[in-house]
């Protein structure tokens, strides 16, 4: 702003700072409510007015990992006393911790979600980004006949409605006993994000100059050194960007997770939701869940925030 | 794969003579995804769509019988789905709208000199990296009507949302303005940070009131973009499953994909729901035709 500010100018921006203030802190309430849900004991989580200010404490995430069932009779001082310090928040809560016939401690059904959300996000990113930068390379340096309709071809696969896809998918899946299990899902995300990152990929890959290649070349080197040893280096941060973004993708995904896995492959998105059933959920434990699942995407959005813009485009725009 | 014969490249190029040629490197990059794409995702399209004119149900052993277009006519016809369908059309037009609103309101309150302006876009485009399912799941204490927060923060006293049949749609409709409005403002700062300074300042030069600023310059420089938000966030909400789905289950908030899914996973109805499927998926191709379009205009630029 070069020109001298005039007086209702700078209580316009004022106004606008303001604004933005509230607008900021209405959206951020929802993902502070969450946070702070996972760190209160269960009987702050539903109080009215709603608890604001409060002693944190980690029974939440002690109790989302742990099975617990209720407690019949209190536990006498001397096991409350011999029992860990988890055990005792534990009983706190008025539950105990389940173990089986050994003694050892059953685990909660989370941290197994939570791994196979990991398996599934990292095996299709790999798989989708290594694909797309091929693709993606393929038509951004060769002729190729029909390229735009081959690329809405690409990218109208990406658009179609999950339960549309999952029906079929899931009478194929059950004829090759793939439901249920971590390859069905990583099929399924890694050809969800496949068009995404050739779009994107594309996008990256036009940007680096042909004559770096063309130099190459003349040097000596074949079209496939070039491409390794020239393209991928100067596409890396493209690549980077466009690993995080098919990860979040495929870690968020709800729609094939529910109609495809029940137990053994389920991811963390539809098991959270199973934990409300019938009754009055746990919300703390919930927040805890939630917490954990939301907080690689939280950091990830940070790490990306110069190229959510192009990400959002699939790569149509650039700043 | 007749489309992708070769359109010639300089054979006489180094790389054609040493290593693998610019022709088989073109093709072993491509063919891969195309292949992978048809049998993941076209094929199982063809298999629904033979199911689509037959009785299928995948719950039974029966064989499927050959109906022809019966399933089409049925849905057709069935009033419930005509008011799934209209009630699809009421959640786009209201969580776009809001989008739109929303979104770019804030984008243009941001489009000034705002103190720490990365640091506060980046926190507001937190919501749509989200996951949906788990985040709309959340938003089930916040709606709840004797401890949610917004019934306080608004003092609503005991107001229902989820369980209101009519106010359910709305409240979904609610979650999903704050999960994508962001996704507008980010693509409309863009659009406002494009427009040249100097047609404000001729504006400015020329007393032109903020609203004929705001109607003849601003938005028409920021219009095509915008309009790739709004196809894309309307594609979206008419495919819409996760947040109604997890948030409510009250009849008047049942978009088309919840009925689809309850067709197909619940009633197993195979046949019927592969012909609803069809159908749904005729109008996002078509919606996806118009944001392609957008999107290389916008690209050509």
């Amino acid at each position: 702003m070069a020109a001298v500010k005039t007086r209702s100018e700078v209580a316009l921006n004022r106004i606008a700072i303001v604004s933005v203030l509230i607008v900021t802190i209405i959206f951020l309430a929802p993902i502070y409510w969450i946070a702070s849900t996972a760190f209160k004991p269960r009987h702050l989580a539903t109080t009215i007015p709603p608890t604001v200010v409060f002693q944190p404490e980690t029974s939440p995430f002690v109790k989302l990992f742990l099975r617990r069932s209720q407690l019949r009779e209190q536990p006498t001082p001397e096991e409350y006393a011999a029992a860990p310090w988890w055990e005792q928040l534990v009983f706190d809560g008025g539950e105990k911790v389940v173990r089986d016939g050994r003694g050892n401690v059953q685990f909660s059904g989370y941290p197994s979600r939570f791994m196979n959300s990991l398996i599934v996000a990292v095996v299709s990113t790999i798989l989708a980004v290594g694909m797309g930068t091929l693709t993606a390379y393929g038509f951004s340096r060769f002729k190729v006949a029909g390229e735009q309709d081959w690329l809405f071809f690409i990218l109208s696969t990406r658009m179609l409605p999950p339960v549309v896809v999952a029906i079929p998918m899931f009478l194929m899946y059950r004829w090759f006993a793939l439901n249920d299990t971590h390859l069905g899902l990583i099929i399924l995300y890694t050809a969800f994000n496949l068009s995404f990152s050739v779009w994107l990929m594309k996008g990256f890959i036009d940007e680096i100059p042909r004559e770096y290649e063309e130099a190459a070349l003349v040097d000596g080197y074949t079209r496939m050194e070039a491409f390794f040893k020239i393209v991928l280096p100067e596409a890396a941060t493209g690549i980077a960007a466009t690993a995080v973004f098919c990860f979040i993708i495929a870690w968020n995904e709800y729609a094939f997770a529910l109609i495809m896995t029940r137990r053994d492959a389920q991811t963390a998105p539809p098991f959270i939701p199973s934990q409300v059933g019938s009754g009055l959920p746990d919300w703390t434990v919930i927040a805890a869940g939630t917490f954990l699942f939301l907080l690689p995407v939280a950091i990830f959005t940070f790490l990306l925030r110069n190229h959510l813009l192009r990400g959002m485009s699939f790569g149509a725009i650039r700043k | 794969m007749a489309t992708l014969v070769m359109t010639r490249l300089d054979p006489q190029s180094r790389a054609a003579r040493r290593g693998w040629s610019d022709l088989t490197i073109r093709n072993a990059f491509i063919i891969p995804t195309i292949v992978f794409l048809i049998v993941f995702n076209i094929f199982p399209l063809l298999y629904s769509l033979y199911y689509s004119f037959t009785d299928f149900r995948a719950s039974t052993n029966a064989p499927a019988n050959w109906v022809g277009l019966a399933n089409y006519r049925e849905l057709l016809n069935d009033p419930f789905i005509w008011a799934n369908f209209a009630i699809t059309a009421k959640y786009v037009i209201v969580s776009v709208a809001g989008q739109v609103i929303v979104g770019f309101g804030v984008a243009m309150l941001l489009n000034r000199s705002i103190p720490f302006k990365g640091f506060i876009t980046t926190l507001l485009l937190l919501p749509m990296m989200l996951s949906m399912a788990v985040v709309g799941l959340f938003w089930k204490l916040l709606y709840d009507p004797s401890f949610g927060i917004i019934n306080y923060a608004l003092g609503l006293g005991r107001f229902e949302w989820l369980s209101n049949p009519d106010m359910a749609l709305y409240a979904v409709a609610i979650t999903d303005i704050w999960m994508w409005s962001p996704f507008v403002m980010l693509l409309s700062l863009a659009g406002l940070s494009a427009v040249p300074k100097h047609l404000y300042e001729a504006a400015a030069i020329d007393r032109a009131g903020p609203f004929y600023t705001f109607f003849r310059i601003t938005l028409p420089l920021v219009a095509p973009i915008l309009m790739i938000a709004i196809i894309f966030r309307t594609m979206e909400a008419f495919k819409t499953f996760d947040l109604a789905f997890i948030l409510t289950s009250q009849p008047s908030a049942e978009v088309i994909s919840i009925r689809l899914y309850k067709m197909a996973f619940q009633e197993w109805q195979t046949g019927m729901s592969s012909a609803l499927a069809y159908i749904m998926l005729i109008m996002v191709v078509a919606i996806t035709n118009i944001y392609v379009k957008y999107l290389n205009k916008v690209k050509e630029r």
